[in-house]
């Protein structure tokens, strides 16, 4: 990100120098509460995960050093890759559209030429705050063949839409409509408060040179929009890669769709609470941490440099 | 989506502040379009839709559930029993887990947001050795899932001894690596280094100084931190799934999905009515509180999502 | 950014160093897990050392699923007034297990007493999760059972729990259905199919049975059909046949049903499930003998409809079924009241529980109980006033012996959906799907420590 090349603001010299000498150490006051927490809840973990990763603990046998072991079935573990796959699949299609969308709400709700506006800012907004528990749990009553929405539809429309949560091929795109669901508001609003931050002075140039409403999103909204689409974008590939929730709360009513390793977090969950192999499970958990840090950090490095940052 | 506009209006938009929220445009040269409206009221639908549907089933009883048409009222209206039930059921498990969710939000967003803030005022304030790395690391965890700490999180809070407490969820919900992000972010543009220079002169502590001074301008980032804070901990689920075991402990969350799954297993009890109930009295204060906060994450969310 | 990430490799690999500092200073380098692959021993105790811990004051914790169970902990209590039992419903079968092995693991919220069915068992003794009940004076008891059942609470020589019900299979058909579309209750598989055949063709929203394929429903089936694919050689050592024909034949049978689409896709215990049952649109159950008492509570739509008759077999003129759940009680590893959750487990395995079990429309595993006239005499109004006992009483006679789970059946069950799951939705080749189940199954007991041989 940007962020960091900016640094920290320039300094005069001189005056300063006394008392930045004494103020070196203070900043480590302020964000020391902080760090600590950060060391147990996150680096600890991580360390302690890692450290798991390295032994086996067998039924018959007990806790036993392992080396690489672990890693090397996890390569090339065919369910972690199918699983892996899903949520590539999913990232590459999801992602962009629920963007998509979000993105045209923020344009037509910052374009002042809706109808109340205000409507459809929170409206949009709300399924955000909604639980992605209850969320799951709504949307898995609705997609019910029997008694949900689909049904209704099935008998004015007379057609019989897929049975999505029995089926292997729709049950993916279900989720993702639930997950769109979920945060299409939450990403319009980033993108809306990004607009609301464009400049007077940018519209009245537009207005002057007469230009008209595609060109003024494309020259002045679009440009000032990318640092955001750029986090919402890696954002929403993170949560691609976690994806959890949803399969987990459907797979009651879905099970054969959705598989216990439906997609990488899943399947360790369920290598820990169900096999009891909680080693190879932090291993699978490592192994997936480091690409989503991974892919997180090249995409972040290709939109640094389309900014031309 | 198309976003079909007419010919170019004129006087779109007065001067105004870089920042804050748009004021003084004339409503009369905006020309509104029927034709956007019609199509952000589909996505309305969308969005609205599900929690329609929520609300018109969590007014039927357990029977009428499944006998009548899903996408309106059926049968006898029985929004209150159920709510009455919800809050009942089972010696008021329902209010003992209100109760827990509050003690995760408060403690665990609260906390959260403090130490964000806190934090996020250190790296834009002031500059130490170590504060680059210090960055690299703390943003790179940004790009690490959540969920993928969950599983060895609870292994190590096993191995102390630390699971099945109020503490176990509290926790790991104090760190929020993309508070601190908008809190530094805040902190640099919204507290002028005058300010401070000219305390600092008058020999204040920089603890005075921060509690003081600088707290009240970082007062809007903060609560757009808090307010997405308090989201996450109010609907979280997956953390507390693995680290609670006492039913006494849940958070609305687990005790839901639990009345969901006691449903329909053997032995269990249907009453889906109660967890429809219950999934809109857990919905209802969560959009209350932004409803009223609307213009604090707007103007927060507007300063940290820019500013690069 | 090169020379930030630069430094913060630097940072973090200090960070690292002072992490893994801490975690020393917690004490996390000892591995400390151990395993044995037996329950670990029991103390002695006798039974008046247990009587003498019911008369204290104490508490106890109960996981259990089964409806009876709030009247039977009621009637403890009323014994025992010393006593309080927190009766919690954890979930049913795998949703219990998982917390259960979840809570084991995280060293707390383990209850005193679970209710584990005798599939799971083993699962749970080989870990060391449970108490043995050896030396407390049970061993009498388990005379009070059939054989068969004192087998499954026996692992490796260890009593390890006590009964509660077992789960004879029998044929559960809605008769109103049956006459409506002219079906004749079948006696052989094949006559089941051809009236699935014609239900479904003559109402196509009506469905013999629903099936998405279920663990414990297709070991049953298997077992009914002769197979014998797991064999347990001692504590460490199973044997798995991939090529068991008793498997075949369920498989090869149940093709039919699955590639015609006569199976309704309903999820069990679902909301959906238990209407289709109530209204007459899943129109059998083939399942185990604790099936009436849901069917009251949940499926309610359905009273004075439904019959019960023998298993269908895939022999004219033989009677043969399986086990299909059941439930023992055990007795947690660490608990802190072991003599009082001992007292409850007798209490609830013995007279005054079952008792209790059999006149709310449970199936008990006490013998005298199942042979009593009172018991055989019941019937139920939902049964349209049949003597349902009587049926399920020959089905539990029937039931054919010689079966065996793996030792680490509850992952086994977990992992079913993806492979045969996967070939009821797809339509295809159960048998298939069935040995990669088992092959799956052999490759997880292996990278647990056991010695397992693949036929």
């Amino acid at each position: 990100m940007t962020v960091l090349s900016a640094g920290s603001p320039p300094r005069t010299r001189g005056a300063e120098l006394k008392p930045r000498r004494r103020r070196k150490w203070t900043g480590w006051g302020f964000i020391g509460p902080f760090l600590l927490v950060f060391l147990f809840d996150l680096v600890a973990p991580i360390v302690y995960a890692i450290y798991l990763s390295l032994f086996q603990d067998k039924l018959i046998g007990g806790n036993k050093f392992a080396g690489l072991a672990n890693y090397t079935q996890a390569l090339s573990d065919p369910q972690f890759w199918t699983g892996f796959e899903r949520v590539v699949l999913f990232l590459i299609v999801q992602v962009p559209i629920m963007l998509l969308i979000s993105l045209g709400a923020a344009l037509a709700i910052d374009s002042a030429r809706l109808h109340w506006t205000p409507l459809y800012r929170l409206s949009i907004f709300l399924p955000y705050a909604v639980p992605s528990v209850v969320g799951a749990l709504m949307w898995g009553f609705l997609y019910g063949n029997q008694f949900g929405l689909v049904s209704d539809l099935d008998s004015w429309f007379h057609v019989t839409l897929p049975n999505v949560l029995q089926s292997g091929t729709w049950i993916l795109p279900a989720i993702g409509n639930i997950v769109t669901w979920e945060f299409i508001g939450y990403n319009m609003l980033i993108f809306y408060s990004a607009l609301q931050t464009i400049p007077g002075e940018l519209y009245e140039a537009a207005e002057l040179d007469n230009a008209s409403s595609w060109r003024i999103i494309w020259h002045i909204k679009i440009p000032a929009l990318r640092p955001a689409i750029a986090i919402a974008t890696i954002f929403s590939i993170i949560g691609s890669f976690q994806l959890f929730t949803e399969p987990a709360v459907l797979y009651p009513i879905a099970t054969n769709a959705i598989g216990s390793a439906f997609t990488p977090n899943y399947y360790a969950y369920n290598l820990s609470f169900n096999g009891q192999e909680y080693n190879y499970s932090a291993t699978i958990a490592i192994v997936m941490g480091v690409i989503t840090v991974v892919v997180a950090y090249v995409f972040q490095r290709i939109s640094q440099r389309n900014q031309g940052a | 989506m198309a976003v079909t506009e007419q010919a170019p209006s004129a006087a779109r938009r007065s001067a105004r502040p870089a920042r804050g929220s748009r004021k003084a445009w004339n409503p009369n040269k905006r020309r509104k379009s029927p034709m956007l409206t019609a199509v952000m009221t589909l996505g309305l639908i969308y969005s609205l839709l599900p929690l329609f549907w929520l609300i018109v089933n969590a007014s039927k009883t357990q029977s009428n559930l499944f006998s009548t048409n899903g996408l309106w009222f059926g049968g006898h209206f029985a929004l209150f029993e159920n709510i009455k039930q919800t809050l009942t059921y089972s010696n008021g498990e329902f209010l003992h887990w209100f109760g827990n969710t509050l003690i995760y939000v408060v403690v665990g967003a609260g906390g959260a947001t403090f130490l964000s803030t806190v934090g996020g005022y250190g790296l834009a304030k002031f500059d130490f050795p170590g504060k680059r790395g210090v960055l690299a690391v703390v943003l790179g965890a940004v790009a690490i899932p959540g969920t993928v700490l969950v599983v060895p999180t609870f292994l190590m809070f096993s191995k102390m001894g630390i699971t099945n407490t109020y503490w176990s969820v509290i926790i790991p919900s104090l760190i929020n690596p993309f508070g601190l992000y908008l809190m530094w972010i805040f902190a640099r543009d919204a507290i002028p280094k005058e300010l401070l220079e000219a305390a600092r002169v008058d020999g204040a502590k920089e603890w005075r100084i921060f509690f003081s001074i600088s707290l009240k301008l970082l007062r809007p980032g903060m609560i757009t931190v808090l307010l997405f804070a308090v989201v996450a901990t109010w609907n979280n689920y997956f953390l507390p799934l693995i680290m609670i075991n006492k039913p006494s402990l849940y958070p609305l969350t687990v005790g839901l999905y639990q009345w969901n799954a006691l449903s329909q297993t053997a032995g269990g009890t249907p009453i889906f009515n109660l967890v429809l109930t219950g999934s809109v009295l857990m919905i209802v204060p969560i959009m209350v509180v932004f409803l009223v906060m609307q213009r604090y994450w707007q103007s927060g969310l507007a300063a940290g999502s820019v500013k690069q | 950014m090169t020379a930030t990430t630069r430094a913060a490799r630097a940072w973090r690999r200090g960070a690292a160093t002072l992490a893994v500092g801490a975690l020393a200073a917690v004490g996390m380098t000892a591995c400390s897990s151990s395993s044995s692959g037996s329950a670990s021993s029991g103390s002695t105790a006798s039974s008046s050392d247990i009587a003498a811990a019911l008369q204290k004051k104490s508490t106890i914790t109960v996981w259990a699923w089964a409806p009876q169970d709030k009247d039977i902990v009621a009637a403890f209590e009323k014994k025992y007034p010393n006593v309080t039992v927190n009766l919690v419903n954890a979930g049913t079968s795998t949703t219990q297990y998982t917390k259960l092995q979840n809570a084991i693991k995280a060293g707390s919220g383990v209850p005193d007493v679970a209710q584990i069915e005798y599939y799971a068992l083993p699962q749970f003794a080989v870990s060391g999760s449970v108490q043995s009940l050896d030396g407390y004076g049970f061993d009498s008891l388990k005379s009070d059972y059939a054989s068969a059942v004192g087998d499954a609470i026996t692992v490796n020589g260890s009593l390890d729990a006590l009964p509660q019900d077992t789960g004879p299979m029998a044929l559960f058909y809605n008769e109103k259905i049956f006459k409506q579309y002219g079906l004749t209750v079948p006696t052989t598989w094949d006559q089941y199919v051809a009236d699935a055949v014609k239900l479904h063709a003559a109402n196509s929203s009506e469905y013999i049975t629903s099936d998405t394929g279920d663990p414990g429903f297709a070991t049953s089936m298997t077992w009914q059909a002769g197979g014998k694919p797991f064999t347990v050689n001692g504590a460490t050592s199973v044997t798995i046949n991939t090529a068991d024909a008793g498997t075949q034949k369920w498989a090869t049978e149940w093709d039919q049903m699955e590639e015609k689409g006569l199976l309704a896709q309903t999820a069990g215990w679902s909301s959906q499930w238990f209407t289709q049952l109530g209204n007459g649109q899943i129109a059998t159950l083939v399942t185990g003998a604790w099936m009436p008492d849901n069917l009251e509570t949940s499926a309610a739509a359905g009273n004075g409809d439904w019959r019960v008759a023998p298993m269908p077999t895939y022999t004219a003129g033989t009677a043969a079924s399986a086990e299909n759940g059941g439930s023992s009680y055990a007795v947690m590893k660490g608990s802190s009241n072991a003599l009082v959750a001992a007292g409850f487990v007798q209490f609830l395995a013995t007279q005054p529980g079952e008792q209790i079990l059999a006149n709310e429309g449970g199936f008990p595993a006490l013998t005298s109980i199942l042979n009593s006239s009172s018991f055989l005499d019941q019937d139920p109004a939902y049964f349209g006033g049949q003597k349902i006992n009587e049926v399920l009483s020959s089905a539990a006679a029937s039931v054919l012996g010689g079966w065996s789970y793996m030792p680490f059946q509850v992952y086994a069950n977990s992992i079913f959906p993806d492979t045969v799951g996967k070939a009821y939705s797809n339509k295809t080749d159960i048998y298939a799907a069935m040995q990669a189940w088992y092959k799956a199954s052999a490759a997880y007991g292996t990278q647990q420590g056991f010695t397992v041989t693949t036929k």
